[in-house]
Order: structure tokens, then sequence, then C-alpha cells
């Protein structure tokens, strides 16, 4: 027999740690408010042999659903999701340091009459504060069974999975409550068993209130956000150079190795052009996307994505956004797909529908690899006073997405996502240091998805690429391949924006996924130099491309929705195949007239 | 006086939560505010921004102005 049991409690409680810490699994750890998205489910044994299928549920902090996550959590509590039973117990996690602020949040679940046991966590950031709880007057005054952890530490937990032995058989509905619903009420019970409750209450936390007279000081707080963000880009391009050049050599060698091992010359094409050239020139940018997520992850679980939020809120809230919608957008410079389901912390619809809308204009991690190829081919390293005009060019490629985003969202919030300003409410939790093992498996994940797309999505596209621009055999042009075929109906489209026949190849599996182009680039060319292709594809492409066609084609990825897994995202988060469309046409148009425009100034300019 | 009006660095007691704005007051409630906690501006926000940082017993707690003037206070003091 399995035991069902649910974690529930307001964000930042902890309850996702606990949740990777009992389970060894792998729910998405954040520490700011409600980031855990989606419902999540793992398994363990307790000490005494008992199954538990354990949920992990996102913040609430009490009854009332106001974000799309928050109804998830409470119908899942309640049992209203078709397809699941309630779950059979409700642990109850609260921040131990926090308890006067929260729990009033026990109360309210109490009233619902689910059997449950409380989990104060965090226990030793309360102790190390200096708080004293009475837990055993907790226990007695709430009429369930209260035990206190350290979610992060096998240690921590023990005292947890005893008692969960010790109680299992015997978990009950709390006889206790009275089944008040009525705020005002429970706060005031709440804040009276508090006081009998917490022996010793220091003052906030030091730590985090020192910080915090320095990233939230009105003046160098601003400073400090802008310092992150430029360390974080920075870092992607500094650090990850020397990673990149052991792959790139590494593909390299593995390609003349399999050109001269393989006697069948159309396998070793496949496998030395197709698959090696395809798949390598996208593993290559694995060194950028683990630094660019590392810096994310631990934005979110310090506690300092929360305050970026509030720092962005009145700029947010000149576009008509809230601050709140920052979080997301920040994620989408990763990836807009975890950008797009964080996007559901946000109450409002209209709000969180924009948001979903201007997320593909945030620069995601798999335009990295187009822009450094492209940048690093066209534009010279020259020095333009203390930057590198690369770097600048770069910058202004995140900066136009982030403008058009900002535009785009001041545009839709005045016409067709109208409404109300919302109200910004949110919890800032104390800053604290990431857990190693959740910060690695939280990364590993974001590495093995990457590497999984890279070996699956890309590997098949390049050998299906390489397929269509070899054959039939009697093509000696790429042109008349079967790929050139293809390609050759899209370049009518094309080619008033400057592209030649190759990116319009290269474009077709590059819907799928947006450095696929590259691989198809890679592959493209690799079929079409034959076996003697040492130059490497940005030196192929600095003799193939002129520079206002590889302009013209940063302006075209700074907007193409070419991305097949965030449409499907966004249609699912939207629910509305009208509304998809209308990001993919509205991406599409602005990708169009960017390019030709700078293909046109360009070539008008002399370039 | 209401919260927003509240000076940075001095603290003071929850009176009363404005209930004209239900919804308002609810989401106030819900994430702790209640009479009698003891709050305290620690921030404004950046460049003349309208949001404030407050102190709700131990919890940080970031809203805007007019989130703020819902929530009275009484017995303003210089913060120990």
């Amino acid at each position: 027999m399995t035991v069902r049991l649910a974690l529930v409690g307001a964000p930042n409680a902890g309850k996702s740690t606990l949740f990777n810490g009992l389970t060894g699994g792998r729910a998405k750890v954040a520490n700011y408010p409600g980031v855990t998205v989606e419902t999540r489910a793992g398994r363990f044994r307790t000490p005494a042999g008992a199954e538990v299928e354990l949920i992990d549920l996102p913040g609430v902090y009490g009854l009332s659903a106001r974000s799309m996550d928050q109804r998830v959590a409470l119908d899942v509590i309640a049992g209203k999701l078709d397809a699941e039973a309630p779950p059979d117990a409700l642990l109850v996690v609260i921040d131990a340091a926090q308890l006067r602020t929260h729990l009033h949040t026990v109360l309210q679940i109490r009233a619902l009459g689910r059997p449950m046991l409380v989990i104060l966590n965090m226990i030793d950031l309360a102790d190390r504060d200096g708080v004293k709880l009475d837990v055993a007057a907790l226990e007695t005054r709430l009429g369930v069974p209260v035990v206190t952890s350290r979610a992060t530490r096998a240690p921590g937990r023990e005292a947890l999975l005893a008692r969960l032995d010790a109680e299992l058989p015997n978990l009950t509905a709390p006889a206790r409550s009275s089944g008040s619903l009525d705020l005002k009420a429970l706060q005031a019970e709440s804040r009276d068993m508090a006081s009998d409750v917490i022996l010793f209450e220091p003052p906030m936390n030091r730590i985090t209130r020192a910080v915090d007279g320095v990233v939230l000081n009105p003046l160098a707080g601003p400073f400090v956000l802008a310092a992150i963000l430029f360390l974080m880009f920075q870092a992607v391009y500094a650090w990850a150079n020397a990673p990149m050049d052991l792959i790139d050599a590494g593909a390299a060698a593995l390609g003349d190795f399999a050109r001269s091992t393989i006697g069948v010359d159309w396998l070793a094409s496949l496998v030395a052009d197709g698959i090696i050239a395809g798949v390598g020139s996208v593993v290559i940018f694995l060194p950028q996307i683990v630094i660019l997520f590392t810096f994310i992850l631990m934005l979110e679980a310090s506690g300092y994505m929360a305050r970026a939020a509030f720092l962005m809120d009145d700029l947010m809230l000149r576009v008509g956004l809230n601050g709140r919608a920052f979080i997301p957008l920040l994620s989408s410079f990763a990836c807009a797909i975890p950008g797009m389901m964080s996007a559901r912390t946000i109450e409002s619809e209209r709000d969180r529908l924009t948001t979903i809308l201007i997320a593909p204009l945030m620069t995601c991690s798999a335009r990295l690899p187009v822009y450094t190829l492209i940048v690093g081919a066209f534009i010279p390293r020259d020095q333009v006073g203390v930057f590198n005009l690369q770097g600048i060019v770069m910058f202004g490629l995140y900066l136009t997405g982030v403008v058009s985003a900002v535009t785009v969202a001041f545009v839709l919030k005045r016409t067709v996502t109208k409404g109300q300003a919302q109200p910004l409410i949110m919890e800032l939790p104390t800053y604290k240091l990431p857990a190693v093992k959740d910060f690695a498996i939280e990364l590993w994940r974001r590495a093995a998805a990457f590497l999984k797309r890279a070996g699956t999505i890309i590997l098949g596209a390049s050998v299906v690429l390489w397929f269509l621009a070899s054959y039939p055999a009697s093509a000696t042009t790429l042109r008349e391949s079967f790929a050139g075929r293809i390609g050759a109906v899209l370049e009518f489209v094309l080619a008033p924006i400057g592209f030649n026949l190759e990116i319009s190849i290269a474009l077709v599996p590059g819907m799928a996924a947006r450095e696929v182009a590259i691989g198809a680039l890679g592959t493209v060319y690799a079929v079409q130099a034959s076996e003697e292709n040492t130059a490497g594809l940005a030196a192929t492409l600095q003799s193939a491309w002129s520079l206002p066609t590889a302009l013209a084609f940063l302006a075209w990825y700074v907007f193409a929705p070419q991305c097949l897994a965030t449409l499907a995202t966004a249609r699912r988060e939207m629910n509305s195949w009208a509304w998809t469309g209308f990001m993919f046409g509205y991406l599409v148009a602005l990708a169009y007239v960017a390019a030709g425009a700078t293909y046109w100034v360009a070539t008008w300019a002399g370039l | 006086m209401t919260l927003h009006e509240l000076e940075i660095g001095r603290a003071a007691w929850v009176a009363a939560i404005a209930e004209d704005d239900p919804d308002l007051a609810a989401k106030l409630r819900e994430i702790g505010f209640a009479e009698n906690d003891e709050v305290e501006v620690m921030h404004a926000g950046p460049l003349g921004a309208t949001g404030v940082c407050v102190r709700l017993n131990r919890t940080l707690i970031a809203l805007r102005a007019g989130e703020a003037a819902a929530i009275r206070v009484r017995g303003a003091r210089a913060s120990g």
C-alpha cells in the first residue's frame, strides 16, 4: 500500500528542497514566490518501510486561488482534479523563523479538515538567528503532529521520517478545527497561539538586513542589479572560451578520424559531414549554456530574484506589467519555455498573457550559438574605447530584444490585453546559500535537456538534411539537390531581405529549434565543400556571405519564432490557438521587416 | 497614519486593514499582515518608484504605496 502525501505551504518555506531531499528527485528549487509551477510527484520509503508517494505543490498563503499555480495547489488538496484522488494526508511546511507571520496559513489549511502533519522547516536557520520555539506547545494548540526539519541534510530529515512512521497509521482529520474560514478570526487565533509558542524572537536576520541595505538601496540597488546582469552576460562569453575551443578541436579531430577510417565514401560523409559537423557545431555551446543557467539558478535559490522583481517593478509598471513579470522574462534569457511556465505565478490573466507573448523576444540560450558564430565571423575584434566591437554588437542584439519586448508589451497592454494595473505584494525571502546537491540536480537537468536535444532533434535533422543536400546522386550543385529544390521556394521569399539559398535551406530544419540552423549550415557547407573542409564553418561563411547578409541574418534571429517547443508551450499555457497564431505572426513579421531593413540599410551604407 | 506614511527606520503596529477593497484586504492578510503585528518601512523603491519594502515581524514584504496605504498603523517609534 502506498500512502499519498502532499507538501503544502507558503512559497519559500522550502517545500521543493524537502521534496528533493526526501525523494532524491527533481522538482525545481527556487527561492522566489511560487516557482514550483507544476505538481511533481516522487517516491520514497520511510525507515520502517512504508511506501510514500510525495506530491510537491505550488506555494499558497491561504485558500483563495489568485494565480493559476495556486489554483492547481488548492485543487489537488481538495481532490478536485479529475484524474486524482485527494492525497491521504497533507505535510504542511512552514518556515520556522517566520512562524508568527505564517502560522495563520497552517490554521487555514487545518480548517479544510484534512489529515495533516506540520513541518517547521529550516529549523537550523531559525536556531542560528536565535529563535526559540516550544514545539510541544504548538502541537497541543494545533491538535496535529508537529515536527522540526532541516530539509537540506539527511540528519535534518531524520526526525521527520521517524515521526511519519509513528503517525502514518493514525493520521486523521484534526478534531479541533472550528471549520471557520474567516481570515481575520484565524489570524487572531494564530497570533494568540504564536505568543505561547514563540519563547524568544530576535530581530530580523542580520545578514539579510545588511545585504539589503546595499542591494535594495534606492541609489545603489539598480546599479547592483545592472552589474549582476552585466557580469552574467560577460561570464557567458569570457569564461566559456577555453572549454568551447576544446570541444571544437575534439569535434574536428573526430571528424577527421571518421573520414580516414571509414572506408565507404557515403558513410564517411554521413558520419563526418552529417552527424559530427551537425551535432558538434551545437554541442560546442554547452559551456555557455551551463554558465547562463548557473547564474539564473543562483539568483533564484539565493533569494535575489524577488529583489530584482521589486527593483524592476516601477519600470514594468510603466509598460503596464508588474514587477513579478521580470522573473519569467529573466528566465527567458536562458529559455522561453521555463519562462512562460513561471508566468503562472502572475495573478492577472491579461498580464500573464502579455508576459508569455513577449517572452520569445528575450534572447534565449539557443540564439547564443547563432550570434556567437556570426558575430565571431563577421565583426572585427576592434577595440572601441574600453569595449570590444564584438561585445558591443552582441550587447546590441540583446538590447534590441529587450527594447522590442518592452515596446510590444506597451502596445499590447494598451490594445488587446488592456486591464487594471495589478498590485504588487510579494515576500522577499531571507538570503541563503543554495544547497549544493539541490543546485547540482537542477543544473544537470538543464544541461541534460540541451544535450538531449542535440542528440535527438539536432542529430535527426542533421542526418535528414545531409541526405537531402547530398542526393540525388546526379546533383552536382547544391541547387540541384533535394534540399536545394526545397530551399529555392523559400529563397524566393527570403531573397529580398538578403538571404541566400544556403540560409533558406538551413532555416527549414531551423524551425524545429534555433540552434539547429547552425548545425544545418555546417552540414550544407560541409557537403558542398567535399572532403577538404578544414577551415571551419566561420571561415566558410566569411567567404560565402556578404556583411549585409550576415547582419540581416542576426536581425532575423532577434525576432524569428523558430522553436517548435516554445510554440507548443505557448499554446498550452495560453490555451488558445488564436493567441499562439498571433504570437507567431507578429514575430515573423518583425523578423522579416527587421532583417530586410538591416540588409538594405547596410547595403546602402556600403558595408 | 498609514503604513506608507511611516518614515523609514520607524517601527509601528498595525492598527487596522482597510476593508473598502475587500480583495486587497484579503491579499494583505493572506501574506501575513494582521492587527497588532509589528511593521517597519525598511527601504524605499529605486529612483522615485512607489514601492516600499516593509518588515512585518521577521518577514520582508515588498508592496506599492497604494497597497501600503490600506494598512493603518499606530504607535510609531524609532526602531530598536
